[in-house]
């Protein structure tokens, strides 16, 4: 996993609610067997129409947007477990994901795979919407270790919050199967003193 | 202090706390299927780690499999692959595959209750977000993604915070003609889509505890879709007398120690809940969803919502165009193009039972394709012994073989863009059962009586 500190980045707006992981990448897009390549379709059915034309006013499309963070409506990833959905939000560049609210599963994989998902009141979500409508380019500053986020230009930064050892992660590029590899003794004594065992 | 089923199952599960809070959380189970399972095997062989208790996972081919002609080849390349892969990989680890052909293939939420692998008191994880499903049985059950598919096969754990609680109360007696399926829809159009995130639920109350086996699986199931991590029911005597005998279940004198302990899980009086919710049974009305989300639900004969939260607004105004309604009409009278019955919200012999019941002697409408796909072969085998095929056919519906099917479309089965489909799986989703598809999730029993009209209709009128 890359690590992840400080990020300093224009992003790209979709307000819509409940953004579910089939529109974030459709099933039919899930048959192949490496963790690469999902970017290509990441949103496929909101970005190209039926004759796989791209659909000019989807944020995605907009040259006015870009960068590397996506800053989505509330309750962002909710619906089915693939991880998909994180792989392709990460491999079409993206390495944040600001919303004021996200699905447990979605939240899980993007940080099992170095996407930070950035949760944000949503009085801070309308104004981040409203600042990038009126300022495609604003830069929005992620601070990992200090847990900060600020827009430059509003001379304000807010804090959000990470599980300790989830940060510790981010920024050091590791991840959890290392470390549960690493308790084998303590599971295997588990599993010799449970009371009932299956 | 008084504890929680919830709690109770936890807590016998955590192997450690680390510093943070964290648990080293203990699996029982693991099922994996051949879509979320390739790229785990392969980080266990790029770290080049054993695979640690084989014994404890079981594989099925379920969401990709075509559900006509399985003896064949799979003939889309892609599909085939990853079946393929799935193949290999269990033989090259020696993990127990119930894949095409095999007498216990089906949708890994219907097999493994059905073959009793899925217990009271047990942790079951699979790659798939509706494992919430097995927590009918009493276990603690939910989807995981593939970077903790990964971690249980090096592991047999994961790394958890654990979740709130919350417990969702229904009372009283079901109408004629609510099942399961719209006690859930309802409870999800009250809470929304992510009502529940953060928590797990526990549905108790003399509605869910009247509700058989199958019917609770169906509750548990959706879960997910209001954001829970898993939804959960104590086990009781439906659930030993569905367990005795079955397959994996225990045996002899290890099923009496079984049922003594599973006797023991429940949540006791006072038990904590951070949050809880009480509902009556007798205000829930056969259900049907009208939007793309499954928690845009309303009572089958009621008209579409016209005030939602200005903030939702755009959300809203673009799943109704989406699906062609306008708001505050009523679906009563719409014509219907597709008609699905299975997935692992409703795929099971109950369900096709009340399916076959109704159309006994009956047509389906002449502008409707009804598809029937069972969850598992057990259950198309069951139904075939007692005749449900034959009445079926003669209704013009058509019983197919196996698998995921339309509930996700990654198969041959999709709905054409633009048409509407009844269905009883668990995701109306835009484009889920096929680009530009257009879902409108309801029971099998709504189903049914929709595919034989043509056209939404107040069932309640249809009831004998
Ligand atoms: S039937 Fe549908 S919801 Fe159930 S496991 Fe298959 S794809 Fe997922």
């Amino acid at each position: 996993m890359e690590k992840f500190e400080v990020l300093r980045t224009a992003a790209v707006p979709l307000p819509i609610e409940n953004i579910d992981t089939d529109q974030i990448i459709p099933a039919r897009f899930l048959k192949a067997t490496s963790r690469e390549g999902f970017g290509e379709n990441l949103f496929r059915d909101w970005r190209y129409d039926s004759n796989g034309n791209p659909i000019e006013d989807f944020a995605l499309n907009d040259t006015r947007y870009n960068g590397k963070i996506l800053v989505a409506g509330k309750n962002f990833g909710c619906g089915s477990s693939r991880e998909h959905a994180a792989w392709a939000i990460y491999d079409a560049g993206f390495k944040v994901v600001i919303s004021s609210f996200f699905a447990d599963i979605f939240r899980g994989n993007a940080l099992n795979n170095g996407l930070l998902p950035l949760q944000v009141s949503d009085e801070m979500l309308q104004r981040l919407f409203v600042q990038i409508e009126q300022d495609p380019q604003t830069e929005l500053v992620v601070d990992l270790p200090k847990q900060e986020f600020y827009v430059p230009s509003w001379d304000e930064s807010v804090s959000f919050e990470i599980d300790p050892y989830k940060k510790e992660c981010l920024i050091n590029g590791y991840d959890d199967i290392d470390f549960l590899v690493s308790q084998k003794e303590a599971i295997e004594a588990y599993e010799t003193n449970r009371a009932w065992a299956f | 202090m008084a504890k929680s089923l919830f709690d109770k199952i936890w807590d016998a599960h955590v192997v450690k706390t680390i510093p943070g809070g964290l648990d080293v959380f203990y699996i029982d189970k693991h099922l994996i299927h051949e879509v979320t399972s390739p790229q785990a095997f392969d980080e266990l062989q790029a770290r080049e780690l054993p695979l640690f208790r084989k014994e404890q996972m079981v594989a099925t081919a379920d969401h990709n499999v075509p559900t006509k002609d399985q003896h064949l080849p799979i003939s889309e390349p892609l599909s085939r692959m990853q079946v393929d892969k799935l193949t290999e990989n269990c033989a090259k680890f020696g993990v127990e595959l119930f894949g095409l052909g095999h007498k216990n293939q089906g949708i890994v939420h219907v097999i493994g209750p059905e073959l009793g692998i899925t217990q009271p008191g047990m942790t079951i994880v699979c790659g798939d977000s509706h494992t919430s499903t097995h927590g009918a049985f009493g276990a603690i059950a939910f989807g995981i993604g593939t970077s903790q598919v990964a971690q249980v096969m090096a592991s047999q754990c994961l790394l958890l915070s654990r979740p709130k609680r919350m417990r969702i109360v229904v009372d009283g007696e079901l109408k004629a003609g609510v099942t399961a399926k719209d006690l859930i829809l309802y409870v999800i159009s009250k809470l929304g889509t992510g009502g529940a995130t953060g928590y797990f639920v526990e549905y108790a109350g003399s509605a869910v505890r009247s509700l058989s086996m199958e019917g609770r699986m169906t509750v548990c199931n959706m879960s997910i879709e209001m954001g829970a991590r898993g939804g959960m029911i104590a086990p009781d005597d439906t659930t030993f007398n569905y367990l005795k005998g079955r397959q994996n279940a225990p045996h002899g004198e290890k099923w009496d120690q079984a049922v003594a302990y599973w006797k023991t899980l429940y949540s006791e009086d006072g038990a904590p809940f951070e949050a809880e919710y009480f509902f009556d049974a007798s205000d829930i009305a056969p259900m049907i969803t009208y939007g793309t989300n499954p928690g845009m639900g309303i009572a089958i004969n009621s008209a579409i919502p016209v005030n939602v939260q200005s903030s939702e607004a755009v959300s809203f105004d673009k799943s109704l165009k989406y699906m062609g309604f306008a708001p505050g009409e009523t679906l009563l009278g719409k014509e219907i193009n597709y008609v699905f019955i299975g997935s692992c919200t409703n795929s099971r012999i109950e369900d096709l039972r009340i399916v076959a019941e109704y159309v006994r002697g009956k047509q389906k409408a002449q502008h409707v394709e009804a598809i029937i796909v069972p969850g598992s072969k057990h259950v198309e085998l069951q139904a075939r012994e007692e005749g449900i095929d034959i009445v079926l056919a003669e209704a013009g519906f058509e019983l197919r073989e196996p698998g995921c099917s339309a509930c996700l479309a990654m198969n041959e089965d999709k709905i054409p863009a633009g048409a509407y489909c009844v269905s009883t799986s668990n995701r109306n989703f835009e484009g889920r059962q096929g680009p530009g598809s257009r879902t409108l999730l309801a029971s099998p029993l709504v189903a049914a009586i929709t595919a034989v009209e043509g056209k939404i209709v107040d069932i309640t009128q249809y009831l004998s």
